[in-house]
């Protein structure tokens, strides 16, 4: 290993969900630090990866193993204080019943966090949600609002490594730059890895440093994000993908 | 000539406990046989305003408009029975995810069938023959094969193309897309788009293309309204979206990240600036 | 109103003024509905009864008057008397308090269980939920009277094993629909977020799934509550329940059906009790269904 320790590694992963094998030995090093992105069409597995990581998806064979540690299939205390995931949609990922000082307090009773109601005002003050929407029900949010816990709500635990999962694509554009900015603010301020599953590649270009291109369980293409910005992506497939996003850009830009 | 569609002073509201709430808020615009784009964000007004066209605004919202008139044809003043003969027949919506708008115990092909045969009384053979022109119509390579389908039998894009052609099979004069490819893939938006283009253009209809995607509206559609809380902030052309006046159409504009973006940091709409709300 | 704007307050300053103000909608939404008002009444009515029936009955529920026996309702007897010369009306207010223990310990009893058993189905599934559920089904597949009558055949008669019998018919029921939410919510992202947390299963249960089912447990065990009354009156009325001189309800309909032709009011009194409960439960419980129900909320 080189000098720095890899925040995600995946050795020879597959995933099978029931009897089909969904992703097919994929192997990735995401350094401490690092902003990825997985980038594909709807199917190519991205995502299940994303939950094999989280311990959502434990029907796998081979190696996944967050900051040096080898992680078990289920769900894990250890890798929950180091791991932690945002969900695509901000109206399915809060408790309905639940006011939102209970969701982010949540996290640090299970794992006997004390001095809860401080952490809980200054992570609210973090991701820029006023001290008003402590206490108010998820439906009394908007939903860039609810995103915004969503993320507090992954960050509770400090942990050193995020999984986000379509993080702003149920989101209208200009809350989109909203969330957007926050997270790169977060990742500068708070050292953060960025795992990132999406299908929108301007997203990446803006939050991310390298990315993989997948398709049909399989990474295509690992690459920089230079290359992507300068159109250079080498695999026919990531070519086209970058096609059909420029032309829909292409008049504006 | 008049224009197809003519749209004055168009109110819809909703009664909420504080209330009567407009969603809209008196947008006005002409239609001819064109492509026009509505963009908006959510809350903006804008599906209602497809939806107000078609008469699909259920109690208690209420619907108002100095005028609302299709083809001459005064729309708020027709019966549901009446409505039913232009639904579909000469007004036609797609939606946005086909998963919920295909009845899922019906095969494609006779879904197809009822679109057409509900309007027009035509014989078993050519109703078949016209459910496989259509289908092949929407690019579809297989027609024959797909019509025997159920709609869980067929992808999100195929889904949305076999919409497209029971929307189009009665041969309507306008069609209104209420976020056609929201639910599809990248790739797969723009093989729907071009199809529901190409169609429009060869059949000389109108379209309405809602969306909230700036950049899709701009590349598919002549002409842009931008709606935002309820009203129609700007209407231009859509080659000159990149002079925009309106602040909220240039901060929607300059929130989009691009593909090569430097950009440090993304710009956020100031919304004191406008919204009501 | 300085409470109502504390309770209505869009920005509650504590998890308490949240919660309260979250009942308090509940609560104005259920008195916009007449139905369930009057269903609320009643049920007032019947606790109150229950609560105040030494103060309010005119009568003692047992005391024998064989000179009145079966006197028609008159100004000193507003029910009439029954056979034994006993106080008609006295012996229904004091019956209001077997009712409500019925009915309350039976909701105690079952509920829970019937809970607990649907959500551990539900949240594990695999074998735990074939065994569960396969228990719950060998009791929903026998007709809940006969279940009952069986149980309180093998208990031996009286009001504390009519409960019992009653409880233990009841919960698998609740068992099924606490399933049923528990898999539709078991898969819900905020559940694989707490997941991700580190709860454990019995938290995530407990915490998480368990406020969810409540609501449509309440209603479903609202609306159950008149088929508890009638079971409860059925197993008094056969002997099995309730025994003489208990003033209960079903027990007191049974002594009347000798006198049904020629003193009607001895069995119809106590009918009339049983069917206004019943219909207030039932008033309540659809009043419950349109505030509470998760699937109607947020439109």
């Amino acid at each position: 290993m080189g000098g720095h320790m890899s925040a995600i590694r995946l050795s020879n992963l597959d995933i099978s969900y029931g009897d089909t094998k969904v992703v097919h030995g994929v192997n990735l090093d995401i350094a401490e630090g690092e902003s990825f992105a997985l980038v594909g069409e709807s199917g190519s597995g991205k995502s299940t990866i994303l939950r094999a990581i989280a311990g959502l998806a434990p029907d796998w064979t081979g190696g996944i193993s967050v900051l040096g540690q080898a992680r078990s299939h289920g769900v894990d205390r250890a890798v929950a204080r180091q791991c932690q995931m945002v969900f695509q949609d901000p109206y399915g990922s809060l408790h309905p019943r639940k006011t939102i000082d209970a969701t982010l307090s949540e996290p640090l009773a299970i794992h006997g966090v004390g001095n809860r109601g401080k952490r809980v005002e200054a992570m609210l003050k973090a991701v820029g949600l006023d001290q008003r929407f402590r206490f108010r029900f998820p439906h009394q949010l908007s939903g860039g609002q609810r995103q915004r816990v969503a993320i507090a709500r992954a960050l509770m635990l400090e942990p050193k490594v995020l999984l986000l999962d379509e993080p702003t694509s149920a989101l209208d554009v200009s809350v989109q730059a909203e969330i957007l900015n926050l997270l790169k603010r977060l990742r500068r301020e708070q050292g953060l890895t960025f795992l990132l599953v999406t299908h929108n590649l301007p997203v990446v270009s803006f939050l991310c440093d390298r990315l993989a291109v997948m398709r049909h369980g399989r990474v295509v293409e690992v690459a920089d994000v230079d290359l992507l910005r300068s159109g250079q992506l080498v695999e026919p497939y990531s070519r086209e993908l970058l096609a059909a996003t420029e032309g829909r850009a292409g008049v504006i830009a | 000539m008049a224009p197809m569609l003519e749209v004055k002073n168009l109110r819809v509201s909703f009664p909420t406990h504080r209330g009567r709430v407009e969603v809209v808020k008196g947008i006005s615009f002409d239609l001819g046989r064109e492509r026009l784009g509505i963009v908006g964000e959510s809350g903006s007004g804008k599906s209602m305003t497809g939806r107000a066209i078609l008469k699909l605004i259920r109690k208690p919202g209420l619907v108002t408009a100095d005028r609302l008139a299709f083809e001459g044809v005064d729309i708020l003043r027709q019966s549901e029975k009446q409505m039913r003969s232009i639904r579909g027949a000469r007004i036609s919506m797609v939606m946005q995810d086909p998963k919920f708008s295909l009845n899922p115990v019906m095969t494609v092909g006779e879904q197809i069938a009822e679109a057409l045969v509900t309007h027009e009384k035509l014989p078993r053979r050519e109703v078949n023959e016209r459910i496989l022109t259509m289908l092949e119509a929407v690019r579809i390579n297989d027609p024959k094969r797909v019509a025997g389908l159920y709609p869980h039998e067929v992808s999100g894009g195929m889904g949305q193309r076999v919409m497209i052609a029971m929307m189009l099979i009665p041969g309507p004069e306008l069609l209104i897309a209420d976020e056609p490819t929201s639910a599809l893939d990248v790739s797969v938006q723009a093989q729907v788009l071009d199809i529901i283009d190409d169609l429009v253009t060869t059949k000389g209809m109108g379209l309405i293309l809602i969306s909230h995607d700036l950049n899709l509206v701009s590349r598919y559609c002549d002409r842009i309204l931008v709606m935002n809380s309820g009203t129609v902030v700007e209407e231009c052309a859509a080659g000159e979206l990149d002079s925009a006046r309106h602040p909220y159409t240039r901060g929607l504009l300059a929130a989009m990240p691009t593909i090569d973006e430097s950009r440090d940091e993304l710009p956020v709409l100031d919304r004191s600036q406008w919204a009501g709300t | 109103m300085a409470t109502r704007d504390w309770l209505l307050d869009d920005s509650p300053s504590s998890r308490w003024q949240a919660n309260a103000g979250r009942a308090y909608r509940v609560f104005t939404a259920l008195l916009r509905n007449p139905l369930s008002v009057v269903g609320g009444v009643i049920i007032i009515v019947l606790i109150l009864t229950a609560i105040l029936a030494p103060w309010l009955a005119p009568y003692s529920a047992t005391g024998q008057d064989l000179a009145n026996r079966l006197a028609p309702p008159s100004s000193l007897h507003w029910m009439g008397t029954d056979e034994l010369g006993r106080d008609i009306f006295s012996r229904v207010i004091w019956g209001s308090q077997i009712t409500l223990t019925i009915v309350l310990l039976v909701a105690l009893i079952s509920a829970p269980l019937g809970l607990l058993v649907g959500a551990v189905s539900g949240y594990f599934g695999g074998w735990t939920d074939r065994l569960l559920m396969g228990f719950t089904d060998i009791f929903l597949s026998m007709p809940k009277l006969i279940l009952a009558l069986a149980f309180v055949a093998a208990l031996g008669p009286g009001i504390n094993n009519a409960i019992i019998a009653i409880a233990i018919t009841s919960w698998p029921a609740y068992a099924r629909i606490a399933r049923a939410e528990t898999l539709t919510i078991r898969n819900a992202e905020f559940i694989a977020a707490v997941r991700l947390q580190g709860a454990s299963p019995l938290r995530v249960i407990v915490q998480h799934v368990l406020p969810l089912c409540t609501s449509s447990m309440i209603i479903r065990v609202t609306l159950d509550m008149a088929g508890v009354i009638l079971t409860a009156a059925g197993l008094g009325f056969i002997g099995l329940g309730a025994q003489p001189p208990l003033p209960e309800w079903g027990a007191m309909i049974s002594r009347g059906r000798t006198f049904i032709l020629d003193q009607w009011w001895v069995a119809t009194m106590p009918g009339f009790a049983i069917i206004i409960v019943s219909l207030g439960f039932c008033f309540l419980g659809d009043g419950l269904r349109d505030v509470l129900d998760p699937k109607s909320e947020g439109k």
